[in-house]
Order: C-alpha cells, then structure tokens, then sequence
C-alpha cells in the first residue's frame, strides 16, 4: 500500500491532493481479487502512463493560459525575451569559441596520445625550435615510447597549368604522417613509406576544397600529373575537408623524400615533429624518455647540440597562445556576466509582474487554485519566454560567430567558424532552462508566500511590502555591479587598443603597395636567373605615374617574423648563450627609402654589390647597440649564418618585424646579389614594395601587367597595402574590443532598464506618499532630488562593489592590456561617469512622473 | 453554452463514464465495476484512466461533483460522487449519434450484419 502511495507521487500535487485517497481506495479494492504480480505489474506502468498524461493536460492548460495572459502583455513579453535572447546569445557564443579552441578534443582519432615535438633552444630562444632531420631520425630511432612519429613543414607551392598560376600552402610532410594522426583519405591513399624515399617518383595529396576547387571534384583526377613549381606530381588521394594538418589554410601535401645531404646537417633545422604515443604510455614518461635522448645526443654532437634538447607537447595545448586563451576566457566571463544581468532583469521584470498579478492570484488561489499549481502556472510562463528568447538567442550566437572566428589562433588544426552542435544546443538549453527555472521561481514563491488573501484584502493597491523592494533593489545593485564589471574591462582593453596602434613599426605604412611574386624554383634558384626579372619589374615599376620608389625584400615585416641566422662577431667570441640571433634579410637598393626606414650612418646597398665583390651588410640600430655598444659599427666584420664573413657598410633604425607588440631581434639587410647560390631558395627575395604619391590600391593591375609581362608563368599573390598589414596586426584586439564592447554595452543598458523599471515602479507605489508631501509643502526639487537620490544610492553601492571586482577582473586580463595598468584610472573615472549618467538617466523620467503628481488627485486614493 | 459536437469524436472512456453517470450518481470505484459489468468484463478502467478522465471532464462540464450524499450508512466519507450536467448528457448523446451514422455506413458497405 506504501509503495502504491509512493506511485502517486508521479501525479502532480493537485492532482493527488484530489483524488489520491479515492486511488488508493480502488487500489485496496482490487488488490483484494486480483493475483498480487500482475496487480503490481499492471498499476505501476498505468501509474506512470497516468501521471504522463496528467502532467502533459496540465502543461497544455498552462501553455494556453500563458499565451493568452503574455498575449495581453506584449511590452512586457517582448522585453523579457529579448533580455534572455541577449543573455542566452552571448554565453552560447561564448560557448561555443571556448568548446572549439580549448574543449573539444581535435578532429583525430584518440587525440589525447598525440604528441608535438621541437628542439629545445631554450637557451637562445625559445622551447619550440623547428627540429633538424638528422636529430629527428635519431629521436625517431632511440624512443620507445611512440607507436609512430613523423615530422611536417609548412611550405608554399606555385601550381601552373590550372587556370592562372597560383600559390598554394602546402606542407611537406613525412610518409607515415597521415598515419600517425589516423586520418583516412576520402578518395585513393595517402603516403606510404615507398612515396618517401630519395628517388621516389612525385607524388600529392590534394585537400577537399581544392580537389571541389580547382579539379571540379573529378575522381579521375587520381593518377593525373599537375605541376607544383615547376615539377609534374602525381595525384594519389584527396584529404577530407576537417583535415587541417599543420594549419587550417593548408590546400595539399607533398612527401617529404630527404636526400642524405637533407639529413646530415644537425643544426639545419626546418621541421617539426608529431608523435603518437604508444597505448598505455603516458605523455609524462614519453616526455622524460625524450629529455633523456636529448640529453644523450647532445654528449655525442657537443658542438652541435650545445644546450639543445627537446620539447614534447601535447597537439591539444599547443598553438593555443596564452592570450588566445586568456582572451577566451575574458570572453566566457563577460558572457556570464551578460547572462546574470539578464538574468536580474528577468527576475526583476517578472517580480514586478508577479506583484502587479498579486490579485489575480489571490483570486485563483481562493477559488481554488493549490499553491502548486500557482506556481507551476508562473514557471511556465517563465521557461516559455525563456525558452522562446533562447531560440532567438542561439540565432543570434549564430550570426555573431563569423566575427568571433577571429579570435581562433591560425595554427590550429580545426576549421576557423565554429559549429553549432547538439553539445552547445544542449548547453544553451540548459542556461536557457536554468534562467527561466531560477528566475521563474523566485518570484512566484516570493509571492504566492504567506496569506494569499492578503491580496484580496488590500483591494485595489498592489501594496509592497519593504523586503520585496529591497531584493529588487539588490538585484539592480548587482546588475550596475556587472555592467561595471564589463565597462571597465571594455575601457581597458580599449586603451591597450590605441596603445599598440600608437607604436611606431620603425617604416612608414602609408602609401605602400606590396605583393608577392613566388619565383617558380628551380627555373629562378640561380641569382643570375632572377637578377634579370628584378631589374625589368622595378625600372617598370618606377615609371609608372606616381611612383616614386619600388624594391624586392626576402620578406615583409610583420608577414614573416623568423629568418633568423646565428651572429659571430670578429674579435668578440661571444658564449652560445649570451649570442643572439639577428633577423636576415636580402633586399634591392632603395629598399630603406621604399619603407621609409631611415638610414642612420654609412650607406645603403648597392647595385655594385656584386656576389663577387666584398660581402657587405647594413644592420639596425639595434644590432649595433648590441655587438658593438659604445663603437663605430661601420666597418666591422661579423660572420653571420650560412652568408658569410661581411663588412658593415651601413646602419638603418630598427624596425618591428615580428609585429607592434613584440621587439623584434636585431635586423641585418644584405644586397640581393650576395645571397649564395645553392644556398637557402626561400631567402631570395619575393616580396615587392612600391611607395606612391597615389592611392596605392590603384597601382595594383599597372603592376600584375607589368609581371605578367616579364614572366607569363610568375603567380602574383598578396597584393595588399602596407598599412593593410599593419591594420592585420590590430585585427584581433579590434574583435576583442568589439565583442567585449557589444557586451558591456548591453549589460549597461539593461542596468539602465533595470534602474529605470525599479524606480517608476517604486513611484508609482508612493503616488499618496508624494501627494502628502507635496500638500505639507515640499517642492518640485525636493521630490526630484528624493527620486534621483534614490537611484544613485544604488548605483553608488553597484559601483563601489563593481571596481572591486573589475580591478580583480583586469588583473586577469593583464597579458591582453599591452602594458596598460588594470588599475588605470581614467578607465576606472570614465566607467564610473558613464554609470552616474545612466543612472541619473534612468531615474528621470520616473522622478518628473513624480513631480507631476497632483496631491488631491493622489490623496484621494487613500 | 459550448456546442456539443465540439468535443466529438468523445474518447472511449469519456463515453463510457458518461453511460455511467447516466442514470445515478455514482462514485469513482463504483463506475469502474458499472463500466466493467456493462461492457461484461471487456473494459476495466484503472484509476489513474478515470481520475484523469474525470478531472478533464469536470473542466469540459460534462460532470459536476454532486453535494448530495446517499443515506448516511451507505456514504464513505472519502468518496466524491458524480452527476452527469445537462450538457454532458448532450454530448453523449451526440457521440450515439455518430456512431450510430457510422454503423449505417458500415452496414452499407457490407462490413456490419443487418440491412442497409
């Protein structure tokens, strides 16, 4: 009988406080003349079918009644829900970046046991050095601990013969490396170890979009030859579309075929390595027994490996910086504050029905209505707006997310606009469900508490007690608490914003054109095969109107941050651990005047600055600083990488090559002429710049003109402005500031709805008060002053907790701040000003309500 | 007043509470044993079925709880009785009428014994 007493409790309350004794009445009747198994069998499943069906009658009762009563309330539904969609929106988009840059395991097969690997050069710079295949084969040979492990590196080819040649990203990758991270092609096969050797006959593997792309998704193309710089490659298979090894740009992938003299230089370093850990080895041994090799190698190489070692990071954690992470994060909390200011405001709008509903209920709840059924009836209506303004919300995570996609760093393996899935649709419904539930309920108890007659009783007035203003004033104190919260961190954010747009590069950006022509190898790997292609495009270009200088350089600063060489100075044998690399460059004459560096001492390089000639160099300010502090650096002899003993002819000022927010490592320029032939192709300058007196972008069909001229089969890419790539180097704070602007903006709004909605509530509570007031004698001002007065108390308390928390705030977001202190204090003034207006804002418009009240009119009322 | 034929076609146990009550006001436990001994054992309504049926059928107005008790040694006072309202017995009757439109076109076709 218990446990069929037990059963009812499935029926809603109502349902059971009326029939309940009647059902187990039955239930004692049948139990008499009915076999005990089958009775218990047959009663719980119609119990449950029952109580189902019970609880489904009930909901589309509750359903109708609140379409029907937020039909007659349209302002009031339309505000609730877009306040949720707002909330909802924000956290589901912010979801939704941390879930795709930092949760969701990688696009591969048991991610987890996958592992990066780089030389260690902490010493000389840094833990994820590019790997030299000697020393990876010896990694590769010695370790135990992986069940594979392959190495890759990024490259650039120029694909001719499919429409207009083209550069694509590639990768060059070892045989084994698609099976290693466990992907499967699409269509044919990947590498094989017979694909990787030496004298192996070419062959590529083409991505999805390029296949859809360029070969119109044609399975023939299987076995086909097209011609990657120069040389023909057979196609044998095409990747899947999430495939993205090593960065989400790359378009196909060439095998890696290293001649002996690829793999005998150890300090020759140009790959990087990936591994996958063997079952049941964890990453901490595979790390120990890596550091243990490296160790070895570099007792048996000494001078080779002095202070090398190897670093193994897992593919999850790596190439997230931590100011992506800290950024996404920021942008997590912001969410929720966002989503709890809503969330205030919701409860505070539904309060303030609930309150204003107070005698409709008392009515229902007298004729009969359970308190159960009361409340249930309010969360309803409360979860509809909620679920409805969640809908909207996911709408608009989805249209925000192409923005956000900005804040996805590009070295990582996974697509750049995030999805919408089932697992963030679920955590949207379940803040969605949690908003409505929360902030349902709490009104509804608050007022369905107590002696629902009371409403009745007081007729007319929907009278307040003083602790249902004081937790709504507490949750509009908590919503000027979060919006400064937001404001602050936005203002913060904002001032590192202008302070990197106020660093100086060290060249002048403005009227610079730039392109990229790739030099099709081997046809230009000789200096003598490229000399004559330099020399017809710049005198070309020169005459074009409004030019007034064009040069060639290695590469652009800020496009390409690395390249850099070993530096020796003559006379000044330095320890491996005090020298410092020095960033190289070969550039044409005129190349300074082009980018507007200014040549400081000396000279720049020469068009008689002949590969047979003195090798010279021009080095920055800085570089000179550092080798030859209190010298004259002109004239001095510095060995310098694989270029040669040279001579210092000249010194220009430094110039960030690695982007505003870094200072870069010493530059060192070098005429075009004296790069080595055989030596490193990738050095050969590609990079064109042309300074005008015009718009620029204007120069660009002049130029390809004058390109395709001189060497039909030359691909041109890039073509930009260099004020467009130092615009790039903003490009993610802009998205920063704007998305934490949009949400700091919002809250304050709705801190402002909030406000404003408590007060003129609480007018139009104290019309009879204001009208005796006003009878003894107070005037227009005095009244104004008391309203007014009483929003800024609340704001001034909202504000006081929120610097609290918004300078705890900015000290979690000082890797973001560019140098900018989180206690800045003109960001704190401005926040605070911009909360004291909003305040008195939205408190005026209740306050002169409040003046205009006539105090016969009002005291009539009591 | 609602009309009657906005709640057809009546689910089963709508009707046959309705055939119940149709005479005598009876309590729950007591439309159970008069559905089952009416439809001779071929119909046993549980009690969540009835309550359920019941609660919804207050709310259309088919039935009304009656505040008539029988004599005092019959009543329990746990027990509500129900009475069929005017309307609930116009619905029902409704409902006959369909169904007995439904049986002549069956027997039309051929699918129900008797004449056409």
């Amino acid at each position: 009988m218990r446990f069929y007493q037990a059963l009812l409790y499935l029926y809603p309350a109502s349902f059971r406080a009326e029939y309940g004794q009647e059902m187990a009445t039955i239930f004692a009747q049948r139990r008499r003349d009915t076999n005990p198994l089958l009775l218990w069998i047959d009663v719980f499943f119609e119990v449950l079918w029952n109580a189902l069906r019970v609880h489904a009658d009930i909901l589309a009762h509750d359903l109708r009644y609140a379409g029907r009563t937020l039909g007659r309330a349209k302002g009031f539904a339309l505000t609730a829900i877009v306040v949720s969609a707002l909330g909802i929106g924000a956290t589901t988009a912010a979801f939704t970046m941390v879930d795709h840059v930092l949760i969701r395991p990688l696009p591969f097969p048991e991610q987890d046991r996958l592992v990066k690997l780089y030389e260690d050069h902490s010493l000389t710079c840094c833990k994820d050095y590019d790997v030299a295949p000697a020393n990876f084969r010896d990694w590769k040979r010695m370790s135990t601990s992986f069940e594979s492990m392959s190495a890759y590196r990024g490259s650039m080819v120029d694909l001719v013969g499919q429409g207009e040649p083209r550069q694509l990203v590639a990768s060059v990758v070892t045989g084994d490396l698609f099976s290693t991270l466990g992907v499967k092609p699409i269509l044919g096969r990947y590498f094989t170890v017979e694909d990787d050797q030496p004298d192996s006959a070419a062959t590529v593997v083409l991505s999805e979009s390029l296949w859809r792309g360029t070969f119109g998704g044609d399975a023939a193309v299987l076995g086909r030859k097209i011609v990657l710089d120069g040389n023909p490659y057979a196609v044998i298979g095409v990747m899947p579309d999430n495939f993205k090894f090593p960065t989400r740009d790359v378009l196909l992938w060439t095998a890696a075929r290293w001649r002996p003299q690829d793999v005998s230089d150890r300090t020759d370093t140009w790959f990087y390595g990936v591994g996958r850990l063997k079952r049941g080895v964890s990453f901490e041994q595979a790390s120990a027994e890596m550091h243990s090799i490296g160790r070895q190698l570099e007792q048996e190489y000494p001078k080779q490996l002095a202070h090398i070692g190897v670093t193994v990071e897992k593919l999850r954690d790596d190439n997230i910086p931590d100011r992506a992470k800290t950024m996404l994060y920021a942008l997590l909390g912001a969410a929720f504050c966002v989503l709890l200011v809503a969330c205030t405001n919701l409860a505070n709008l539904l309060l303030a029905r609930a309150l204003s509903r107070r005698k409709e209920l008392a009515v229902r709840a007298a004729m009969g209505a359970g308190r159960e059924r009361l409340v249930r009836q309010m969360l309803t209506e409360s979860l509809l707006l909620s679920i409805v303004g969640g809908a909207l919300g996911v709408m608009l995570a989805y249209a925000a997310l192409p923005m956000l996609a900005k804040l996805v760093p590009v070295y990582l393996p996974v697509a750049e606009v995030p999805q919408i899935d089932l697992r963030v649709l679920l955590f949207s419904a379940v803040v969605t469900c949690g908003t409505g539930v929360l902030f349902g309920v709490v009104p509804a108890l608050r007022v369905c508490r107590g002696n629902d007659s009371n409403g009745l009783r007081e007729g007319s007035r929907s009278g307040v007690g003083g602790r249902k203003e004081r937790l709504r004033s507490m949750l509009v104190v908590a919503e000027v608490t979060l919006s400064v919260v937001l404001l602050v961190s936005c203002g913060l954010l904002i001032r590192a914003l202008w302070r990197v747009q106020a660093v100086d590069p060290g060249f002048r950006a403005e009227n610079v054109l730039t392109l990229r022509t790739s030099l099709p190898m081997p046809r230009y790997a000789l200096t003598v095969a490229r000399q004559p292609f330099y020399t017809r495009v710049l005198i070309e270009a020169r005459q074009l109107p409004g030019v007034t200088g064009a040069a060639y350089v290695t590469y652009l600063p800020m496009v390409v941050g690395g390249g850099l060489w070993p530096v020796e100075v003559e006379g000044h044998p330095t320890p491996v651990s005090e020298r410092k690399s020095a960033s190289s460059r070969f550039v044409t004459p005129g190349y300074f005047s082009v980018m507007g560096i200014p040549l400081l001492a000396g000279r720049d390089v020469a068009e008689s600055d002949r590969a047979d000639g003195l090798l010279v160099a021009v080095a920055s300010q800085s570089f000179a600083k550092f080798y030859f502090p209190n010298e004259n650096p002109i004239g001095r002899h510095i060995q310098f990488g694989g270029a040669g003993n040279r001579v210092i002819v000249g010194i220009v000022g430094n110039i960030r090559v690695r982007g505003l927010e870094r200072v870069a490592e010493p530059q060192v320029y070098m005429p075009y002429q004296q790069l080595p032939d055989g030596g490193p192709t990738q050095y050969a300058p590609k990079d064109l710049a042309i300074r005008s007196t015009v718009d620029p972008a204007t120069l660009a069909p002049a130029l390809r003109r004058i390109i395709r001229e001189a060497d039909p089969e030359q691909p041109v890419s890039d073509v930009r402005t260099l004020s467009n790539i130092v615009e790039q180097q903003t490009g993610p704070r802009r998205v920063q500031v704007t998305v934490l602007g949009s949400f700091a903006l919002i809250a304050f709004l709705l801190a402002a709805v909030g406000i404003h909605g408590l007060l003129s509530f609480a007018v139009s509570n104290r019309t009879q008060e204001i009208g005796v007031r006003m009878a003894l004698g107070a005037r227009s001002g005095d009244i104004l002053r008391m309203i007014v007065w009483d929003g800024v108390a609340l704001a001034g308390i909202g504000i006081a907790f929120g610097a609290v928390l918004a300078y705890g705030a900015g000290n979690q977001l000082q890797a973001l701040l560019a140098g900018v202190k989180p206690n800045d204090a003109a960001t704190f003034a401005s926040a605070i000003a911009l909360c004291l207006v909003m305040t008195v804002a939205g408190s005026f418009a209740p306050a002169l309500h409040a003046i205009r009240v006539d105090p016969t009119t009002a005291m009539r009322g009591e | 007043m609602q009309d009657s034929d906005s709640l057809l076609p009546l689910p089963s146990a709508t009707f046959h509470i309705l055939m119940a009550v149709a005479e005598e006001d009876r309590h729950g436990y007591a439309i159970i044993q008069d559905v089952a001994a009416r439809t001779r054992g071929g119909l046993k309504l549980s009690a969540g079925t009835l309550y359920r049926s019941i609660q919804r059928m207050l709310e259309q107005g088919l039935l009304i709880e009656s505040q008539e008790r029988p004599s005092p040694e019959e009543d329990d006072e746990r027990r509500r009785y129900y009475r069929i309202t005017p309307f609930g017995a116009a619905v029902a009757r409704a409902e006959a009428r369909r169904l007995t439109e439904l049986v002549r076109l069956a027997r039309a076709s051929g699918f129900a014994p008797g004449r056409a």
